[in-house]
C-alpha cells in the first residue's frame, strides 16, 4: 500500500496520460482533441520533471552547505519537449483554422456528413 | 577540415537553407536552392559511406562534448546507407517538385513548400545519423511537423483532415517513443545509445525495461504505419500532393522502420527483444495481416494513389516480417527491401505525379489509352509495378528471395505461402492499372495530353531504371544489409 501511495506522482502522470487520450479519442471536436493532446504530452513532462527531483535536493549550484543536488538533465530535456509541442500545437490550430474555412465546422460528425458529398476516392 | 566535419554539415546545410528558402519570395528561385542543397545533401552522404566502408563507425561529437555527456552523431554502416538512401530520395525528387506542385500549390505558398520540404529531409537524416536517443526524437518531431504541413499542401479540401489525423496519430507515436527515452533514463541515467546497449542487459528483468521496449515498439509502429496503426497512412497518401507522396513514401516510413530497427537491435539487444520479449510472436502475425489485407483493399481501389497507399502498407509488412525473424536473412531481407520499396514507390507516385500534371486526377478512368500517350511514364509504372510484384530481374525478386529463405530456415511454410498470395494480390492491382493503360480507348472527352515534362520525367525514369539495375546487380544492395544485419544481430543466434 505503501508503495502506491508512495509513487504518487507516478499515479498523477499515468491519471493525466489517459485523461488526455480519453478526450483525444472521445471528443468530436477538432480543438479539444488537440488539447487531450497538451495534457497527454504534459502528463509526460511531468514523468520527466518528477524523476528527477530529489527529495530535499537543490539547484546544482556548489555552495557551502549545500549537499544534495537535483539532477537538472529532465528539466532541459523537457524544455526542449515543451518547444516541440508548442510547435505541435501551432500547427494542429493552423490546420483547425483552414479546416474551418474549408468545411465551416469542426465537429468531426459534421465533418462526416460533410464528406459524404464529396467525390469517393 | 570539412571531411571531418562532415557528420554535422550534413544536418546543418540542409537546416540553415530552410529558413533561407522561406525569405525568397519566388517559388522558382526556392526550388532551384532546394534542389541544389539537395544534391550537396546526397554527395556529403555518400563521402560519409566512403568513410564508413572500411568497417570502422565514424563517431561525431556535437560541440566538442564527449559522449556519452554531449550528443555523439554516430555513423555505422546501416546509418551510412540509410542516409545515401533518404538523400538519394531527396536529391532525385527535387528536380520534379516544382512542375509537380505548379497545379495544387498557391505560387506565393511556393517558397514556404520548399522550407518544409528541406525540414522534411534534414529531420529524416538527423534520425538516421544521431547516436542519442532524445536528440532522436526532436528530429522525429521536426521531420513528422515538416510532413504534416507538406501533407496539407494538397488541393483538396480533405488533405487538411488527413493531415491533423496524422497529426493526431503521429505525435501520440512520438510522445510514446519520448516516455519509452524515458524510461530508460530513469534506470540507466544515459540517453546515448552505445551506452544504454551497454547498461541495459543487466537491468533486463527491471519491469520498467519492459514498459519502455512497449513503448518505443508501439510509438515506432506508429511511424511505420504497421498494421493495425496504419489508418493515417491512406489519407496522407491519397491527399498530400502526388510529388509529396513520392517522397514520403520513400522516406518517412522507411526511417520508420529504421528506428524500430535500431532500438530493436542496437539498444534492447535482439536477445532481450526476442527471447524476454515476445516481439517475433507480436511482429509477425501482424506483419502478415498486413501483407495479405493490405493488398486486397488496394485492388478495390480507384483511385490510384490511394491504391498505392494500401500497398504500402502491405509492403510495410513484408519489412516487419523480415525483421521479426531475427536471423541474417531476415534482416537482409528487411533492409533491402526498405532500400528496394523507397525506389519503386518512389518511381510510382512519381509516375502518378506526372499524371496528375497532365490530366488532373489519377483514377482508372483517367488513365485509360495512356501507354499510348505517355509511353515513358508508362513504362516506369510498369517496371515498378513489375517490382511490387517480384518479378525476376526486378528489385522486388530479391527482397522477396530473401526473406523466402529467412521463412523456410525457420520453417514458416504459413510465411512462405502468404508471400507468394501477397505477390498475386500485387499483380492483380498491377495488371488493372498495365490493362487500362495499354488495352482500354482512352474515355470519351479526355484531353489529348503529351509525354510529362523533362524535369519530372528524368526523375521518374531514373527511380524505374534503379529498380531494374538494383535488381540485376543484387550484389551492391545485399552485400551493404548482409554487413548491416550482422553488425545489428551481434552474434545473436
Amino acid at each position: 500500500m505503501l508503495d502506491v501511495i508512495g509513487h504518487y506522482n507516478y499515479w498523477i502522470a499515468i491519471a493525466l496520460m489517459m485523461v488526455g487520450l480519453n478526450m483525444i479519442i472521445s471528443r468530436p471536436n477538432l480543438v479539444k482533441k488537440l488539447v487531450g493532446l497538451n495534457i497527454f504530452q504534459t502528463a509526460v513532462f511531468l514523468l520527466y520533471i518528477t524523476m528527477g527531483k530529489v527529495a530535499g535536493g537543490t539547484a546544482p549550484i556548489v555552495k557551502a552547505g549545500l549537499a544534495i543536488y537535483s539532477n537538472p538533465l529532465p528539466s532541459v530535456l523537457i524544455l526542449t519537449a515543451i518547444v516541440v509541442t508548442v510547435a505541435t500545437t501551432a500547427v494542429g490550430l493552423a490546420l483547425i483554422v483552414r479546416i474551418k474555412d474549408a468545411y465551416g465546422s469542426i465537429e468531426e460528425d459534421e465533418l462526416m456528413d460533410r464528406a459524404k458529398d464529396e467525390t469517393p476516392s | 577540415m570539412i571531411a571531418a566535419n562532415l557528420p554535422a554539415l550534413q544536418i546543418v546545410v540542409p537546416l540553415i537553407s530552410a529558413p533561407l528558402c522561406a525569405l525568397i519570395p519566388n517559388g522558382r528561385v526556392a526550388w532551384l536552392v532546394t534542389t541544389a542543397i539537395a544534391w550537396l545533401t546526397l554527395i556529403m552522404a555518400v563521402a560519409l559511406l566512403s568513410q564508413v566502408s572500411a568497417g570502422i563507425p565514424v563517431s561525431y561529437e556535437m560541440g566538442g562534448w564527449a559522449a556519452p555527456w554531449g550528443i555523439e552523431y554516430h555513423i555505422d554502416r546501416l546509418s551510412a546507407l540509410m542516409l545515401v538512401l533518404v538523400a538519394g530520395i531527396g536529391a532525385v525528387v527535387t528536380p520534379a517538385l516544382y512542375s509537380g506542385i505548379a497545379r495544387e500549390v498557391a505560387a506565393d505558398r511556393q517558397p514556404l513548400f520548399f522550407t518544409a520540404f528541406l525540414l522534411a529531409l534534414t529531420g529524416f537524416l538527423g534520425i538516421v545519423i544521431t547516436g542519442d536517443a532524445f536528440n532522436l526524437y526532436v528530429f522525429l518531431e521536426i521531420s513528422s511537423l515538416a510532413s504534416y504541413t507538406l501533407v496539407a499542401m494538397g488541393s483538396d479540401r480533405r488533405a487538411l483532415k488527413a493531415a491533423f489525423q496524422y497529426l493526431i496519430l503521429g505525435t501520440i507515436g512520438a510522445t510514446f517513443i519520448l516516455i519509452g527515452i524515458g524510461l530508460l533514463y530513469m534506470l540507466t541515467g544515459t540517453l546515448n545509445m552505445a551506452d544504454l546497449a551497454d547498461r541495459l542487459p543487466e537491468l533486463s528483468r527491471l519491469r520498467p525495461v519492459r514498459a519502455a521496449f512497449a513503448f518505443i515498439v508501439i510509438g515506432a509502429g506508429i511511424k511505420l504505419a504497421l498494421f493495425p496503426l496504419h489508418i493515417w497512412l491512406p489519407n496522407a497518401y491519397t491527399y498530400a500532393p502526388s510529388v509529396v507522396a513520392a517522397f514520403l513514401a520513400a522516406t518517412a516510413t522507411k526511417v520508420g522502420v529504421y528506428v524500430l530497427a535500431r532500438f530493436v537491435f542496437t539498444v534492447f539487444g535482439a536477445e532481450f527483444a526476442f527471447d524476454v520479449m515476445p516481439l517475433g510472436e507480436i511482429l509477425r502475425p501482424l506483419a502478415l495481416i498486413s501483407i495479405i489485407a493490405g493488398s486486397l483493399v488496394a485492388i478495390f481501389q480507384s483511385n490510384l494513389k490511394r491504391m498505392l497507399a494500401y500497398s504500402s502498407v502491405a509492403q510495410i509488412g513484408y519489412m516487419a516480417l523480415g525483421l521479426s525473424f531475427a536471423s541474417v536473412n531476415g534482416l537482409v531481407a528487411a533492409l533491402v527491401h526498405l532500400f528496394n520499396h523507397a525506389a519503386m514507390k518512389g518511381a510510382l507516385f512519381l509516375v502518378l505525379a506526372c499524371v496528375v500534371h497532365r490530366m488532373g486526377t489519377v483514377d482508372l478512368a483517367s488513365i485509360r489509352g495512356l501507354g499510348r500517350r505517355m509511353p515513358l511514364t508508362m513504362g516506369a509504372f510498369v517496371a515498378g509495378g513489375m517490382s511490387l510484384v517480384g518479378v525476376p530481374l526486378t528489385v522486388g525478386f530479391i527482397s522477396k528471395w530473401y526473406l523466402i529463405l529467412a521463412a523456410l530456415e525457420q520453417g514458416g511454410w504459413l510465411v512462405v505461402a502468404t508471400v507468394v498470395v501477397g505477390s498475386l494480390l500485387a499483380l492483380v492491382y498491377v495488371l488493372r492499372v498495365v490493362e487500362a493503360a495499354y488495352f482500354l480507348d482512352p474515355a470519351d472527352g479526355a484531353p489529348q495530353v503529351d509525354e510529362a515534362p523533362l524535369v519530372m520525367l528524368l526523375p521518374t525514369l531514373t527511380l524505374a531504371a534503379a529498380c531494374i539495375y538494383f535488381g540485376i546487380h543484387t550484389s551492391v544492395t545485399v552485400d551493404v544489409a548482409r554487413i548491416a544485419a550482422l553488425n545489428l544481430l551481434g552474434g545473436f543466434r
